[in-house]
């Protein structure tokens, strides 16, 4: 199901998607965005690939088996809310640093950033990874009915 | 902290047990060397920290302060008591275990005994009632796992269930009374408890609270009717059966009554139910284990006896009563212990276990012998052994007002005496009988006794003859402060052997010869006795078994229905159920008056939007193709999406977008997979399905109405906005809520997709992978 245009269209747009999600992803604590939609559009890219050129460009795209991504979120949500327990607080309580750059310019950093690219990391390796399986199942032969 | 280590150092040497399935003998005398240590901790404590005085020796570390749950701890005479025996008989039995286990069971049964012992000191030396039902609930877990320890064995494995079953059903009802008890005391501390006891007593809930905890102690301690469970539990090997199904965990009842007796002993409830139990237990017990064929049997039914003979006296509850019962239970622990012991050691060396089949074992074992007529006669209650002690001030407590004419009194002497006859004959059965005679064909078979087999017991049974002998004393050290503890204030505690010829001297010797009697003309009486054994089985148990079945029918039918495979079945119970329940709510909080609906100008194109929704979803339910269906869905969602964004919920709106994008995607894959709409259901499933869909959108659009028509006090939104920069450094407070506020929710729901995930890649690999395997 490939087609050439989809092909080259998908080349065009699927880097500005990829960086359309981090930005989503790390604007999210002060704009709309966050971890979960920027997950979505990040998926949404690879899956775009699956379709114009293959789920094993997709695959490659993802660098590591949707199931690995989906371990790292959790292991990296699980912690973050640890961090907290560490510094002697209630687990998943935000943690920051603040560093001032310049008179009006702060690099802010926190666990709840870290928690963020979790969610970010499970959205995509869940979803790529469902819909890169459906799209790797062989056909069944059509014998049966609905219901 | 010295408590708390006491009761977690089982746990922490448990692992180091498994190495004993290398090299069984001197792994268990070392790991012996714990219970021993803290053996010698216990009598130090009770020597120098107080133990023995009042109130004893407490510690606390908080543990969920927020629930009033702390580690607390305390040891006082009564935990004294059972700490001592508990770890006392512990190291004793680690020791038999080395060599009597196979190394490959050792390495099983070695870390599973010290991790009961942990779980058992825990029992006895908790301080706060849920601790203490914690410890409880370890326990049984690991009792479970002792019996069921041959997993080969069909035997084991259901003895090990229907204990666990029995004695956790127990323990949830214990649970509950804890949580009762609790709640009318304002603390969960035992001797806060204790100490608001006329609060409680006062509460219209008492007699819950009773019965609760009295169903959780009657388990655990196997009073009739729930005694079924331990004759069974003998499916365990006899280190096991000596040391929970004797000595210790089967005594965790009739500590946890002993140590409420303060609280629950002066209502009128605690006699009137605890008395009769006991005796009928006491009665039960004494007659099956005369017929029982094997020996562990007649030992486990005879528990069975003794157990509810303590019962009969904490039931009962004066001075004399606990001091018999408190002397009767360290009599017990000793004694029975050994004759399980030895009963192992027989059939360790001759395979037998039938005690007419058994004789002249002691020319073959002369020190085995001497561990089980030692034994024996403490059981029996000779002097001068601590059972006669026991069985002495037993009589004391209930004969003399029996001579003066009291019913009740009377109704117990006549009680005690028939299960003291029993207890008698059971001692000659099982201590004396298979040593002496002439040699029967398995004795034939034994070769020898080896020491690790003969010494533990020995040490018991000499242990039973030194208190006896050093009575005084062992009732100023032991049992007097165990007795206070359970009387709740000072009791003279002063024992002696001889007291002169009195009418419990006289009742003690018509006991013995009517015991021995018994012996003697038992094999007549034996077809009668067997068909009893026959009959209880069926009896009790057949309720358990009842009830198991039920369940397991219970079970079964609730899946068939719930879980039948189809995925529309899924969604129709699933909003039947939503339907139902929030319609049941929203019609009892119906508000009075609809919100007013304010028209702040609604503009074409709001308008336009709902009417695109509205024609999506008609198009979607009368659809006649797949694709035209989820064309349909989409197109309400994305007029949702474009609604969310109109009022002000970006997030909202570009979530929804994109998991529009991608569902389209996923249901394009999925139909890619599926025949088209062969066979259209028919119109009456169609009209269910229609009413259950209409009635779903009805409820959730009468609880928006609703939630617009009666706001909370003050809404919770305006918390969030001020707080999200302070507290969270987030300028989105959709985000600060999602990250900071309500993370650990955020995390279930990222935990949710992930095992959705890993499900769905689950089906898709298998019936591939095992297509692949096919085509290869």
């Amino acid at each position: 199901m490939s087609s050439l245009i989809l092909g080259t269209a998908a080349r065009l747009i699927v880097p500005g998607l990829m960086l359309f999600s981090l930005f989503l992803l790390l604007r999210g604590h002060d704009e709309p965005g966050g971890g979960f939609a920027g997950g979505l559009v990040a998926a949404a890219a690879v899956i775009l690939v699956a379709l114009a050129v293959g789920a094993p460009a997709a695959r490659k795209l993802l660098i590591a088996d949707a199931p690995v991504i989906v371990g790292l979120g959790l292991g990296l949500a699980l912690a973050s809310g640890l961090l907290a327990v560490l510094a002697g607080r209630p687990p998943l309580t935000g943690l920051w640093v603040e560093l001032p750059l310049a008179a009006d310019l702060t690099f802010k950093f926190g666990t709840p950033i870290l928690f963020d690219i979790a969610v970010f990391l499970v959205v995509v390796g869940a979803t790529t990874g469902i819909v890169l399986g459906l799209i790797q199942q062989p056909v069944p032969a059509h014998d049966g009915g609905e219901d | 902290m010295i408590l708390l280590f006491a009761s977690l150092a089982g746990f922490i040497a448990a692992p180091l047990g498994m190495i004993a399935g290398r090299r069984p003998v001197p792994v268990a005398l070392l790991l012996a060397l714990v219970p021993a240590g803290l053996f010698a901790l216990f009598a130090g404590l009770a020597a120098n920290a107080g133990a023995t005085g009042p109130g004893g020796y407490a510690e606390s570390v908080p543990w969920v302060p927020s629930l009033g749950i702390h580690l607390a701890f305390r040891l006082d005479g009564l935990s004294l008591l059972f700490a001592l025996l508990v770890s006392g008989i512990g190291a004793l039995i680690i020791v038999y275990t080395g060599r009597y286990a196979s190394a490959a069971m050792a390495g099983r049964l070695v870390p599973l005994l010290l991790a009961f012992m942990a779980a058992m000191l825990g029992l006895v030396l908790a301080d706060n009632l849920l601790l203490l039902v914690v410890f409880w609930s370890l326990t049984s877990l690991t009792s479970f796992l002792l019996i069921g320890l041959e997993r080969d064995k069909y035997a084991a494995i259901a003895a090990a269930r229907q204990a666990l079953l029995v004695t956790v059903a127990g323990e949830l009802a214990l649970l509950g009374g804890v949580v009762l008890l609790g709640q009318m005391a304002g603390t969960y501390s035992i001797t806060g408890v204790i100490a608001a006891g006329d609060v409680i007593r006062a509460d219209p809930l008492f007699p819950a609270a009773f019965f609760l905890v009295l169903a959780g102690a009657i388990t655990k301690s196997a009073q009739a009717p729930f005694h079924f469970w331990l004759p069974n539990a003998m499916a365990a090997p006899a280190p096991v059966s000596a040391y929970l199904h004797s000595a210790t965990m089967v005594q965790a009842g009739i500590y946890l009554l002993a140590r409420l007796h303060p609280l629950f002993g002066p209502s009128p409830l605690w006699g009137d139910v605890l008395v009769p139990l006991g005796m009928v237990t006491l009665l039960l017990g004494g007659l099956l284990a005369l017929g029982a064929r094997d020996l562990k049997q007649v030992l486990a039914y005879s528990t069975v006896g003794a157990l509810g003979l303590m019962v009969m006296l904490l039931g009962v509850g004066d001075d004399i009563a606990i001091k018999a019962a408190m002397v009767f239970l360290l009599a017990h622990a000793c004694y029975k212990a050994a004759l399980f012991l030895i009963v192992g050691t027989v059939d360790h060396e001759a395979g037998e276990r039938d005690p007419d089949l058994l004789g002249g074992l002691g020319r073959a074992m002369p020190l085995t012998a001497a561990a089980g007529v030692l034994a024996a006669l403490s059981m029996a209650g000779l002097p001068p052994f601590l059972g006669f002690a026991g069985k002495e001030l037993l009589y004391e407590a209930s004969l003399p007002a029996a001579l003066d004419g009291a019913v009740a009194p009377l109704l117990v002497t006549a009680g005690a005496f028939l299960g003291s006859v029993a207890f008698v004959t059971v001692a000659v059965v099982a201590g004396v009988r298979p040593f002496l005679g002439a040699p029967t064909e398995a004795a034939r078979r034994v070769h020898g006794e080896p020491l690790l087999l003969w010494l533990p017991p020995l040490v018991l049974a000499v242990a039973g003859a030194a208190f006896g002998l050093l009575l005084g004393p062992t009732g100023a050290a032991i049992v007097g402060p165990a007795v206070e503890a359970v009387a709740g204030r000072p009791v003279k505690v002063d024992l002696a052997l001889w007291h002169g010829i009195t009418p419990m001297l006289v009742l003690s010797g018509i006991t013995i010869a009517a015991g021995v009697a018994v012996f003697a003309g038992r094999a007549g009486a034996f077809p009668v006795l067997r068909r009893l054994d026959a009959g209880e089985r069926f009896g009790p148990e057949r309720g358990y078994r009842g009830a198991l079945a039920g369940l397991q029918r219970l079970a079964l039918g609730s899946s068939r229905l719930l879980q039948n495979g189809n995925l529309r079945h899924y969604l129709l119970t699933t909003l039947a159920t939503v339907v139902v329940l929030v319609g049941a709510a929203l019609i009892r909080a119906v508000p009075a008056t609809l919100p007013a609906f304010v028209d702040e100008g609604v503009g074409v194109h709001e308008i336009t939007v709902s009417a695109v929704v509205i024609v999506g979803a008609l198009m979607a339910a009368r659809a006649e193709s797949r694709i035209a269906a989820i064309t349909g869905l989409g197109a309400s969602g994305y007029g949702i999406a474009l609604l969310f964004l109109m009022f002000g919920a970006p997030d909202l709106a570009l979530t929804q977008v994109l998991i529009e994008t991608l569902t389209l995607i996923l249901f394009v894959l999925v139909f890619y997979h599926l025949p088209g709409f062969l066979n259209v259901t028919r119109a009456r499933v169609r009209i269910r399905d229609a009413g259950i869909a209409v009635a779903a959108g009805t409820v959730m659009g009468l609880l928006v109405v609703a939630g617009l028509a009666d706001p909370p006090q003050v809404p919770i939104s305006g918390y969030f906005t001020e707080t999200a920069y302070p507290l969270a450094r987030a300028r989105n407070v959709v985000n600060a809520i999602l990250v900071d506020f309500r993370a650990l929710d955020t995390l279930g729901e990222i935990v949710v997709v992930a095992l959705a995930a890993l499900g769905v890649l689950a089906l898709l690999h298998g019936p591939l992978r095992r297509r692949r395997e096919q085509e290869a």
